[in-house]
C-alpha cells in the first residue's frame, strides 16, 4: 500500500510557484470576497502615510463613526437581498430626523407638563412613524403593484426629502432636549458609547431574524428565484413588504442617532447615505442580483469606507476627492461581485 | 463539400483539457467531426458534454490541447470568432428577444440595410427565406414572447443557421420538442447532413441515437470512454459505457394499492385554457398524464395546484371540496408540485441544495427550535435524513445548488417533496435533462412513494416514461381530457391514437 502513495506523489505534476501563490489566493477569494484583500491595502496604505491612523483613539473614533453607516446598510442589505434596492435611505434618515426633532420642540414647548422622558420618547416614536409611513409607502410599490424598486424608491427620495424640506423650511430644527443628546449621542455605558451599543443589539436581532426565523430564510428565497418561492408557497408580496419596512425603521433608528448626535434636526444628513450604504453592502459580498449577503461581512464593508474615508481625512484629502475614491470602490465592488458570481456560482 | 458519412475531416480535438477550480471538467479528450456525419454526444449528466461543446463554439477557452478546423489549427476566443469559422450552437438557453418578432429575431445582429438603417422589408424576407429553406411552418411577424418553447426552439435552430455553417452543435434539441416536432426536426437535420454540415447532437434520448446518429462518442466524468458507430451498436451497450455498469431495467415495476381518492377535479376550467376536466387520482397509484406539448396537461395540474384561476368545476381534496385552491393551503394539505422548468420555478440557484430542500417547507413543525422559532440545525438534519432516499451526496448538500448537475438539480427537487408530509406528488416533466442513470434512481423514488401509499401523478412529454410507469394514463388534447387508459389498454398505439383529432388523422 505504502509503495503506491509513494508512487502517486511522484507522479503528481509539479505546481509552478505562481500556482502555489494563487491557489489559496483563490480559495480565500471564494470564501471571503474581494473585502479582506481591499482592507489589508488600505490598512497599509493609511498606516504608512498617517501616524496616528492606527492609535486606539483613532480606531474607537473610526468604530463611533461607523455605526450610523452600519445601521443603514442592515436596512439596506435587506432590499438587496430581496432583490432590489432602497435609494430612499436617505431621504428617510431626514424624514426621521426632521419629524422626531420637531416633535420633541412641540412636546417640550414652554408651559408643556410633560416630563423630558415622555417628549424624548414622543419624539422618538414620531420619528419612527413618519419613516414607517415611509416604508409603507415602498413596500406597498414594490410588493403590491409591482413599482420597479429602483423607481419606485427613487420616487420617495424625492417626495419624502421634499416633505422634510416643506416642514422646516430648510431651516435646522433646533432647541431639542439636552438630554436627548446626552443620552443618545454622547453617553457612554461600560465605555462604549450609547449609539454603538443600539448598534450590537440591532445586530443581535438582525441575526436571529436572518438566520432563525422564517421571514429571513423566505427573505434569501425571494430574492434568489421569486419565482420558485412563490410556487414554494411563500407569500413573496409579504416578505418583500415587510422588508421595505424593516429597512425604513431600521434606518430610522439610525435617524434618531444621529439626530442626537448633531443637536438639531437636520434635513440633508443623509445625502450620500444610499450610495455609501449600497457600497458598504456590496463590498461586504451582497449580490445586486439578490438572494445573498451575510451580516458580518456588511458589518464589514462599512468598517471599511468608515476606515477609507477616516484615512483620507487624516491623510489630508479633501471631500470632493473623498466622493471620487467612493464612487471607485463602488464600481470596483460591483464588478468584483459580478466575477465573483460567474466563477463560483456559474450565474450571469 | 461531398455528403457521406467518410466525408472529410471538418473538426479534430487533440487531448483537450479544461479545469474549473476543484474539477477536471474534460480530461484530455480526442474529438473528431466529419463532413456530413452526425456525431451524437452521450454522457451522464456532469460527464463533460456540455463543457465540451463549449470549447468548441468558443464560449469557453480549453486549459489545454489542440483544436484543429479542416486540418489547420485554430483558437477562438468568442462564440463570434467560431461563428465566423462556420461553427454554430444552438444550446438549452434561448437567445431570443421575446419582445422582437420572429423574423428580427432572425436578422438580429446581421440585418440587412444601408447606412445604418434597417431595411425592414429585406430583412423580412431575408427571414421568411431561411424559414421557408429549413421547412419550419413559424409566422415571422409574431412576437417571440407569444410562442411556446418547441416554437422558440424551431426559430433558435433557424437563427443558428443563418449564414455559411459548416459545423452544427444542438444541445438536446428534443428536450421541449413534440414527437411530430422531433420528426420535423430530424427531416432537416437530414438534409443538412445531404448538405455537407457536420453536425454535434447532444441527447439523453437512446432511441433518438439510432435514428439519427451516424457516430457516438461517450462520456463519463469529463472522459472520453468511446466512439462507436452507431448502426453497429446496441442501446443497452450504450447505457453500459455511459454508466460504466450494466444497466437491465430503467423502469421499475411498481405495485399499485388503490385506495382513497387523494385529488378529484370535477369539469374543471381554468383560464389557462383547460376545458370541463374530470380526473381523479387515489392513494397507492400513479397516474399517467399524457398529450402533445401545449395540450393542456399541465396546466390541469397548475390549475388543481393554485397557480391558475379555475373558471369552473369542483376540487376535491380527500373527499372534501376546496372552493379557490391557493398554492400554499394546497402545499400545506400535502400536494407537492414539481414544476417543470426547475431553473425557473424551481430552484434558488444561490441557495444551498438542502435549503433549496426544505424551501417553502419551514412552517414544518420539524424545523422548530427554540420557543417554536425556525431552527436551522433542524432543516440540516431533516435534510440529511432524506438525501439518501434520493441518492443525493451528502457533501452536495451545502454547494449552492446552481453548482449541481442537472441530474441533481432534479433530485433535490424531488426530495423537497419527501421534506414535508405530503400525500400527493404531482410530476411535472420529472426527468427533463436528466440522463438515465439519474432518471433510474428517480423512477426509484416513485416506486417506493407510491408503494408507501401516496398519490403520484406523472405528466410528461416523454411518452414511455408514461406508459412504462403508470397504472393509469389520462390522455389530453387541446384543453380537454379525451381518454383514460388502464391496465392492458396502456400501449403506445392507444395513446397516440388519441394525441391528434380523429379527422386530422384520416388526413
Amino acid at each position: 500500500m505504502k509503495s503506491s502513495i509513494d508512487a502517486a506523489s511522484n507522479t503528481a505534476p509539479r505546481r509552478s510557484p505562481w500556482q502555489a501563490v494563487l491557489a489559496p489566493l483563490d480559495f480565500l477569494f471564494e470564501k471571503l470576497g474581494v473585502l479582506p484583500f481591499l482592507m489589508i491595502a488600505a490598512l497599509i496604505i493609511f498606516s504608512r502615510l498617517s501616524d496616528n491612523f492606527l492609535s486606539e483613539q483613532n480606531l474607537l473614533n473610526l468604530l463611533r463613526q461607523s455605526v450610523y453607516l452600519i445601521l443603514v446598510a442592515l436596512g439596506q442589505m435587506l432590499a438587496l437581498i430581496s432583490g432590489g434596492f432602497d435609494l430612499s435611505v436617505g431621504t428617510a434618515l431626514a424624514i426621521t430626523s426632521v419629524v422626531g426633532a420637531q416633535t420633541m420642540v412641540q412636546l417640550g414647548a414652554d408651559g408643556s407638563a410633560l416630563g423630558v422622558v415622555a417628549v424624548i420618547a414622543g419624539g422618538c416614536l414620531a420619528g419612527l412613524g413618519a419613516v414607517a409611513l415611509l416604508g409603507c409607502v415602498n413596500g406597498i410599490g414594490v410588493a403590491y403593484l409591482g413599482v420597479s424598486p429602483f423607481i419606485m424608491t427613487m420616487a420617495t427620495q424625492s417626495i419624502g426629502f421634499g416633505v422634510a424640506l416643506y416642514l422646516t423650511g430648510g431651516v435646522p430644527v433646533s432647541g431639542l432636549p439636552m438630554q436627548f443628546s446626552d443620552w443618545l449621542g454622547f453617553a457612554s455605558w461600560l465605555g462604549i458609547p450609547v449609539p454603538l451599543w443600539v448598534t450590537i443589539v440591532v445586530l443581535g436581532l438582525f441575526h436571529v431574524l436572518l438566520s432563525r426565523t422564517r421571514f429571513g430564510q423566505n427573505l434569501y428565497a425571494v430574492g434568489g428565484n421569486a419565482r420558485a418561492a412563490a410556487l414554494s408557497g411563500i407569500d413573496t408580496r409579504r416578505v418583500l413588504f415587510i422588508t421595505y419596512m424593516i429597512c425604513a425603521l431600521i434606518v430610522g433608528v439610525a435617524g434618531l442617532l444621529l439626530t442626537a448626535r448633531l443637536e438639531s434636526g437636520e434635513t440633508n444628513i443623509g445625502g450620500t447615505m444610499a450610495l455609501e450604504s449600497i457600497a458598504a453592502c456590496v463590498i461586504g459580498g451582497v449580490s445586486l442580483r439578490g438572494g445573498m449577503g451575510r451580516l458580518h461581512n456588511v458589518v464589514f464593508g462599512c468598517l471599511f469606507i468608515g476606515l477609507v474615508q477616516n484615512g483620507l481625512n487624516l491623510a489630508g484629502v479633501g471631500s470632493y476627492l473623498q466622493m471620487i475614491v467612493l464612487g471607485g470602490l463602488l464600481v470596483v465592488a460591483v464588478v468584483s461581485d459580478q466575477f465573483w458570481l460567474r466563477r463560483y456560482y456559474r450565474i450571469g | 463539400m461531398q455528403a457521406s458519412a467518410d466525408g472529410a475531416l471538418a473538426l479534430e480535438l487533440h487531448a483537450v483539457s479544461k479545469k474549473y477550480p476543484g474539477v477536471l471538467a474534460l480530461d484530455r479528450v480526442d474529438f473528431d467531426l466529419r463532413a456530413g456525419e452526425v456525431h451524437a454526444l452521450f454522457g451522464e449528466n456532469g460527464a463533460g458534454k456540455s463543457t465540451l461543446i463549449s470549447v468548441i463554439s468558443g464560449v469557453i477557452h480549453p486549459s489545454s490541447g489542440r483544436i484543429e478546423l479542416g486540418g489547420s489549427e485554430v483558437s477562438f476566443d468568442s462564440v463570434r470568432d467560431a461563428r465566423d469559422l462556420g461553427i454554430s450552437a444552438v444550446f438549452q438557453e434561448f437567445s431570443l428577444v421575446p419582445l422582437m418578432t420572429v423574423a428580427q429575431n432572425l436578422v438580429l445582429g446581421d440585418e440587412p440595410g444601408r447606412a445604418g438603417f434597417i431595411d425592414h422589408r429585406a430583412a423580412r424576407l431575408r427571414a421568411l427565406e431561411l424559414l421557408d429553406e429549413i421547412g419550419f411552418k413559424l409566422d415571422p411577424d409574431r412576437r417571440v414572447g407569444e410562442l411556446g418553447r418547441s416554437e422558440r426552439q424551431m426559430v433558435e435552430i433557424a437563427k443558428a443557421l443563418r449564414g455559411q455553417v459548416r459545423i452544427l452543435i444542438l444541445d438536446e434539441p428534443t428536450a421541449s420538442l413534440t414527437e411530430r416536432e422531433t420528426e420535423q426536426l430530424f427531416t432537416l437535420v437530414d438534409k443538412l447532413k445531404r448538405q455537407g454540415v457536420a453536425i454535434i447532437y447532444i441527447t439523453h434520448r437512446v432511441a433518438e441515437l439510432q435514428r439519427i446518429a451516424d457516430r457516438v462518442t461517450v462520456l463519463r466524468d469529463g472522459r472520453k470512454i468511446g466512439t462507436v458507430s452507431a448502426r453497429d451498436t446496441t442501446i443497452d451497450r450504450l447505457v453500459e459505457m455511459m454508466v460504466g455498469r450494466p444497466v437491465n431495467e430503467v423502469y421499475p415495476k411498481i405495485e399499485s394499492r388503490a385506495g382513497e381518492p387523494v385529488l378529484e377535479l370535477q369539469g374543471i376550467s381554468s383560464m389557462a385554457g383547460v376545458h370541463d376536466a374530470w380526473f381523479n387520482v387515489r392513494a397507492g397509484e400513479v397516474v399517467g398524464v399524457a398529450g402533445l406539448v401545449g395540450c393542456g396537461k399541465s396546466e390541469l395540474m397548475r390549475a388543481a395546484y393554485g397557480l391558475d384561476r379555475i373558471s369552473a368545476g369542483i376540487v376535491r381534496w380527500c373527499g372534501a371540496p376546496v372552493s379557490r385552491p391557493k398554492v400554499r393551503d394546497m402545499l400545506r394539505r400535502g400536494f407537492y408540485y414539481l414544476p417543470p422548468d426547475r431553473r425557473e420555478e424551481g430552484l434558488i440557484p444561490v441557495l444551498p441544495s438542502g435549503d433549496n430542500m426544505a424551501l417553502g417547507q419551514l412552517h414544518n413543525i420539524q424545523f422548530r427550535g427554540w420557543l417554536g422559532s425556525f431552527d436551522p440545525r433542524k432543516r440540516r438534519d431533516v435534510v440529511r435524513t432524506q438525501a439518501p432516499r434520493i441518492q443525493l451526496a451528502e457533501r452536495n448538500l451545502g454547494k449552492p445548488v446552481a453548482l449541481l448537475s442537472g441530474g441533481n438539480q432534479q433530485k433535490v427537487l424531488f426530495g423537497r417533496g419527501l421534506v414535508g408530509a405530503t400525500k400527493l406528488f404531482v410530476f411535472d416533466e420529472p426527468t427533463v435533462g436528466v440522463d438515465v442513470g439519474t432518471r433510474a434512481a428517480l423512477y426509484q423514488v416513485i416506486k417506493e412513494l407510491c408503494e408507501a401509499g401516496a398519490a403520484v401523478v406523472v405528466v410528461s412529454s416523454d411518452l414511455p416514461e408514461v406508459l412504462h410507469l403508470s397504472h393509469r394514463v389520462y390522455v389530453m388534447r387541446q384543453g380537454r381530457i379525451v381518454a383514460e387508459l388502464q391496465g392492458g389498454d396502456i400501449s403506445e398505439a392507444n395513446v397516440l391514437a388519441h394525441f391528434f383529432e380523429p379527422d386530422e388523422k384520416a388526413a
